[in-house]
């Protein structure tokens, strides 16, 4: 179960942010988590949307770019071990990581990250059958 | 030889176009004929000419051959300037029937004058110029080139009429109304710069609309310097064939020379404007082949003859004969202007490099525009490159990767270390007209 991210390309000045976050929000775009890496110059912003079609329309709609990429969200046990257990079985089945960001939890109880891996379906498959629990982006949505 | 091709109609075929298949020894002859004319029209009307002449020891009797041209005073822009707005006519006012002028962004406008024969002759070699690029009786041409005092708007109006294609006059700007247009007429051909013509793509684009499924198949693109890099962007983000025209208001306007189907180098209206490719430096004419700038003399111009203009454009003759079968000789693209060039720690730059170093690392043209500053007293150069779609990566280690090579291939083909700032799309502002790619902020 993938989820679609929307990352953009944002210039490392200020309001950029506010701007891009304001786009969405003008369109009722609800954003569930997202990740800003950033450098001294730039900065990608990642979501994770209520609606991803609708977020991407909006961004491109005020000039962003707006691209989709496939991201994992697993679900992290509540304990100390529990994303390094994760990363373990990721390591073990030979997946590649590009990057990764906690999910918001503020809602849940349970406590989420994205992972971006460079072959997502093989990723999903990996880790649900040691026993991960990959989160479907429907209960994203009910969070 | 090609003369059976004459009546192609799919090649735009037009009588007027007959003096660009000449036999080189008649076009010879005609020019010769056209510039003793032009040289004692100039020395008997324009006084600015002929003291110069004198100056030399030089008469219009001096001109024997082609080669004598080169006895001739160079003219240059602030001839213009110098003898604003009217000193340089050689046809009484009641003869002539327009004028164009320059916006003139630094000094005095430059003003140009045209006769009825003037007129007629400029619509015929824009007749030639739309027939070089197929366009023909039954295309729709949208004309986005200005309409008023530069040459660009009229001079296309005028051919278009003449080749007897269906004229859409939008003139430049309205960017919404001009893609609306192009879509709901119909239009298969259009004029502009093709900076323009990259802007109207992408807002085509934001409206929804795709170029490549309208019937608009030829963009006729001139008034600025553009690469082979910026056409290829072009035809493969609207599917049409993208063709180069040259000319310069002080000659007639757009006309002096256009692109065939062969789209190798643009062939000279050589009847009308003869060419010369000088050293810069020493003014020295250089042979058929070798880099430098070019020169033109008129050959039939009444209103306002100019003689061995300098037009700081540099390029080089092709001697070569086209496939196309047209015997007037062409010159290669002009991507250089030496106005254009900027020097930064002593090294001369041109922005067309900038171009081919930001081409050269991804295949695509991304739009940019360069910043000269001062820091500290040293010259800076800043490259800001728009990201596109085409160049944008999730990751930040391939953006980082992306800005270094961009920032590598711009100094290894200047030979300048420059700043690189990659940009929002849509953050660097764009032009209606012929586009700005360097921003001096550098002062006195
Ligand atoms: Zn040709």
């Amino acid at each position: 179960m993938k989820v679609t991210q929307i990352s953009t390309f944002i210039e490392n000045r200020p309001g950029r942010l506010h701007a891009a976050c304001a786009a969405l929000a003008d369109r009722g775009v609800n954003i569930h988590t997202l990740s800003l890496a950033d450098t001294a110059e730039f900065g990608i912003l990642r979501f994770v949307l209520a609606d991803p079609a609708a977020g991407k329309a909006a961004l491109e709609a005020a000039g962003y770019l707006a691209k989709e990429t496939e991201v994992v969200a697993v679900e992290v046990p509540d304990d100390a071990g529990g994303l390094a257990d994760i990363l373990a079985k990721a390591d073990a089945a030979g997946l590649n990581i590009e990057y990764m960001y906690a999910f918001s939890m503020a809602a849940g109880r349970r406590a989420v990250v994205i992972i971006r891996f460079t072959d997502p379906d093989r990723a999903v498959e990996a880790l649900s059958q040691q026993g991960v629990n990959v989160v479907a982006p429907v209960e994203l949505l009910s969070r | 030889m090609m003369r059976e091709n004459w009546n192609d109609v799919g090649q735009g075929f037009h009588p007027v176009s007959a003096p660009d298949y000449l036999p080189a020894a008649q076009l010879r002859e005609l020019q010769l004929r056209r510039l003793k004319a032009v040289v004692e029209r100039a020395y008997a009307n324009v006084a600015p000419f002929r003291e110069r002449m004198v100056e030399r020891g030089v008469t219009p009797a001096d001109m024997r051959t082609l080669e004598d041209i080169a006895k001739l005073p160079f003219s240059i822009k602030t001839d213009l300037r110098d003898n604003y707005p009217f000193g340089l006519f050689a046809s009484p006012m009641s003869e002539i029937v327009r004028l164009h002028a320059s916006s003139g962004t630094t000094g005095k406008p430059i003003v140009v004058a045209y006769t009825q024969e003037d007129l007629q002759v400029w619509a015929s070699v824009m007749l030639r110029t739309f027939s070089a690029a197929g366009i023909h009786r039954g295309d729709i041409v949208q004309n986005a080139y200005g309409y008023g005092l530069f040459t660009g708007g009229l001079g296309a109006h005028y051919g278009l009429e003449a080749i007897g294609a269906t004229v859409v006059p939008t003139s430049g700007g309205n960017t919404d109304r001009q893609v609306m247009l192009m879509r709901d007429f119909g239009v298969t051909g259009i004029c502009c710069t093709p900076s323009y013509f990259l802007h109207l793509i992408e807002r085509a684009g934001e409206l929804g609309i795709n170029l490549r499924e309208l019937p608009l198949r030829t963009g006729i693109f001139g008034a600025e310097p553009w690469s082979e890099g910026m056409r290829a962007r072009i035809e493969q983000e609207s599917g049409i064939k993208a063709f180069d025209i040259y000319g310069l208001s002080e000659i007639i306007g757009p006309g002096v020379g256009s692109e065939c189907a062969a789209q190798a180098g643009l062939h000279i209206f050589e009847d009308h404007f003869y060419p010369e490719i000088i050293d810069p430096e020493t003014c020295r004419v250089l042979p058929d082949g070798e880099e430098g700038e070019l020169v033109l003399t008129t050959l039939s111009k009444r209103a306002m003859p100019m003689i061995r203009y300098r037009t700081r454009d540099i390029t080089h003759i092709i001697t070569e004969p086209c496939s196309c079968g047209r015997t007037v000789r062409r010159i290669a693209r002009v991507a250089r202007r030496s106005d254009d060039m900027f020097i930064i720690r002593g090294v001369n730059v041109f922005p067309s490099q900038i171009e081919t170093a930001l081409l050269s690392v991804e295949g695509v043209l991304p739009h940019y525009r360069i910043l000269l500053s001062r820091e500290h007293g040293l010259d800076q150069m800043n490259v800001e490159v728009e990201i596109g779609a085409e160049l944008f990566s999730d990751q930040v280690s391939a953006m980082e990767a992306l800005h270094k090579r961009l920032a590598h291939a711009v100094e290894r083909i200047t030979g300048i270390r420059a700043g690189v700032r990659l940009v929002e799309p849509h953050s660097i502002p764009r032009s209606e007209g012929k586009a700005r790619r360097v921003w001096d902020e550098r002062g006195e």
